[in-house]
């Protein structure tokens, strides 16, 4: 995602105002922007929400269909992540099938809610082998001023938090919650430039960073995802200072999701 | 149009339709001005249950170079329905409806936008259909023109759009979902509203000459309903960015 340019006299202010411990947006290193949750807005969607990050602005939506399960899996549903980078979202965007940039921000996200189990596949099986639910999780960039991995991630955990199953669409019962098995994690991502590291980059800072580390965090504090990514490199000090604003941010973060889809302390509703 | 289940009546005994309204009424419109950051223009209509977000992108150069043209400003609208915006989840990307959409809304809009003062440009326009339940064309166009002024192109005027159609054998205003599926006829038609020139005009379905002509003169007042609606929203977002630098 970094076509996008920024001039040469720009790059060298953000670096001096680093070295004075500033950031183009007025904001401290450790300093999230503010973040709005939203959920259950498209009423065609089996659970949606809407995630403001700052100028950034993420939708998603969860479908439920049904399908055949993978022959590895018969009796587990199946998780779909897609991401569309439209081109509303900004000028670099084109239309099209999804790029190198969409497929590893829908890989992501997925992996995030995957690994950690957020949804019970198992309980979306409807006859072993034969029918299942499939859950398509849709990730549409509404608006981009950075930090597309925090912003979908969190948008697509809020949403599956608050979706149903469309049971009544398929003439089986009643809709019930979609099944939550763990406790989903908190992505939270770090860039560094010009010696400095900042939280929750906004687009010029992801233009101009060196190296940019993502690290989720469980409801315990523990660690359950990393991802680096970009040329530059850390150092081992820099990463443990990383860990800890992860899992004091992801805590904060939490709260506000806990908030938005009306889980309190992390136990279902 | 559908075929209607025997039982299912669109007009109860007291001329009220399926959704409570009046033949004549719109559904509740909300339009906000430049809801989104990185374009240079945009605009969120919420039209019943339809929820729809329209951006706007130039005017830029033409590239590739050979694509220019010299005499006008090129104007590309894009109709993109999201995947989770229907019942039954929609494939990403654009098939055969959303391409025709696209062309139709993009030719209504060309015709207002002063084309020949910006030669060799591109004007993008972005329509995403969040949450669709009928009559997203029209609602779509009109958040387009919304979000075209907002993005500062030169316009002959503000283009409105709106549906009138017959549902058990009345002629009535914006339909809904219901009443697409099962009514006899949809017109979507957009206007230019100083003038009332039309800038798009389609119709599926059944109408006589009198239904007709009936129809576009609901259409049109319904138009201009949204029209001041257009406008003030515009105006708001104005009235509150100067009232923000005069602090």
């Amino acid at each position: 995602m970094s076509e996008s340019v920024v001039s040469e006299i720009k790059r060298k202010y953000m670096h001096k105002l680093a070295q004075a411990n500033k950031r183009i947006d007025g904001r401290s290193f450790n300093e999230y922007r503010p973040l709005r949750i939203e959920t259950g807005i498209i009423k065609k969607a089996e659970g949606s929400a809407k995630v403001e990050l700052g100028n950034t602005k993420i939708l998603v939506g969860i479908k439920l269909e049904q399908g055949e399960p993978y022959p590895d899996t018969p009796d587990s549903g199946v998780l779909t992540t897609n991401a569309e980078l439209i081109p509303m979202a900004s000028p670099e965007f084109e239309a099209g099938p999804p790029d190198e940039n969409a497929i590893e921000l829908a890989r992501v996200v997925d992996r995030g809610i995957r690994e950690t189990e957020v949804i019970d596949l198992e309980k979306l099986c409807i006859e072993p082998g034969e029918k299942v639910w499939i859950v398509f999780i849709d990730i549409h960039v509404l608006d981009y001023d950075g930090n597309l991995f925090d912003a979908s991630s969190l948008a697509a955990i809020a949403a599956l938090l608050t979706a149903k199953v469309p049971n009544e669409r398929f003439d089986m019962g009643e809709d019930e919650p979609l099944p939550i098995k763990n406790d989903p994690p908190i992505s939270c991502t770090f860039v560094k430039y010009g010696g400095v590291i900042a939280v929750d980059p906004c687009l010029e800072e992801e233009i101009i960073a060196e190296a940019r580390l993502t690290v989720a965090t469980d409801k315990d504090g523990n660690i359950r995802a990393m991802q680096k990514g970009l040329s530059g490199s850390f150092t081992i000090d820099e990463v443990r200072k990383i860990i800890k604003a992860a899992v004091d941010n992801g805590a904060r973060i939490r709260k506000i999701l806990n908030e938005s889809t009306g889980r309190e302390n992390g136990k279902e509703n | 149009m559908s075929k209607k289940p025997e039982d299912l009546k669109l007009i109860d005994e007291n001329g009220r339709r399926i959704d409570g309204r009046k033949p004549d009424e719109l559904r509740p419109v909300k339009i906000k001005a430049g809801p989104l950051y990185r374009a240079d223009g945009s605009c969120y209509i919420e039209w019943g249950n339809n929820k729809i977000l329209a951006a706007v992108y130039g005017p830029k150069e033409t590239l590739p170079r050979h694509e220019q043209h010299p005499l006008k400003a090129i104007v590309n609208a894009r109709y993109n329905m999201a995947s989770f915006s229907v019942e039954e989840r929609k494939r990403p990307g654009p098939d055969r409806r959303s391409i025709e959409i696209s062309k139709v809304v993009g030719e209504a809009l060309e015709h207002i936008i002063l084309v020949e003062k910006l030669p060799r440009a591109t004007i993008d326009i972005n329509i995403e259909v969040l949450d669709a339940d009928a009559g997203t064309r029209c609602a779509g166009l009109t958040a387009a023109a919304v979000a075209l002024a907002d993005a500062g192109i030169p316009m002959r005027d503000i283009p409105v759009a709106c549906s009138a159609g017959k549902v058990d054998g009345q002629v009535v205003l914006d339909l809904c979902k219901e009443e697409d599926n099962y009514g006899e006829a949809d017109m979507p038609v957009a206007i230019a509203p100083r003038k009332k020139e039309i800038l798009l005009l389609q119709m599926d379905g059944h109408l006589t000459p009198q239904e007709f002509d009936e129809a576009l003169e609901l259409a049109i007042k319904g138009c201009e309903i949204v029209s001041k609606l257009q406008k003030e929203a515009l105006l708001e977002k104005y009235i509150k960015e100067v009232g923000r630098e005069n602090e």
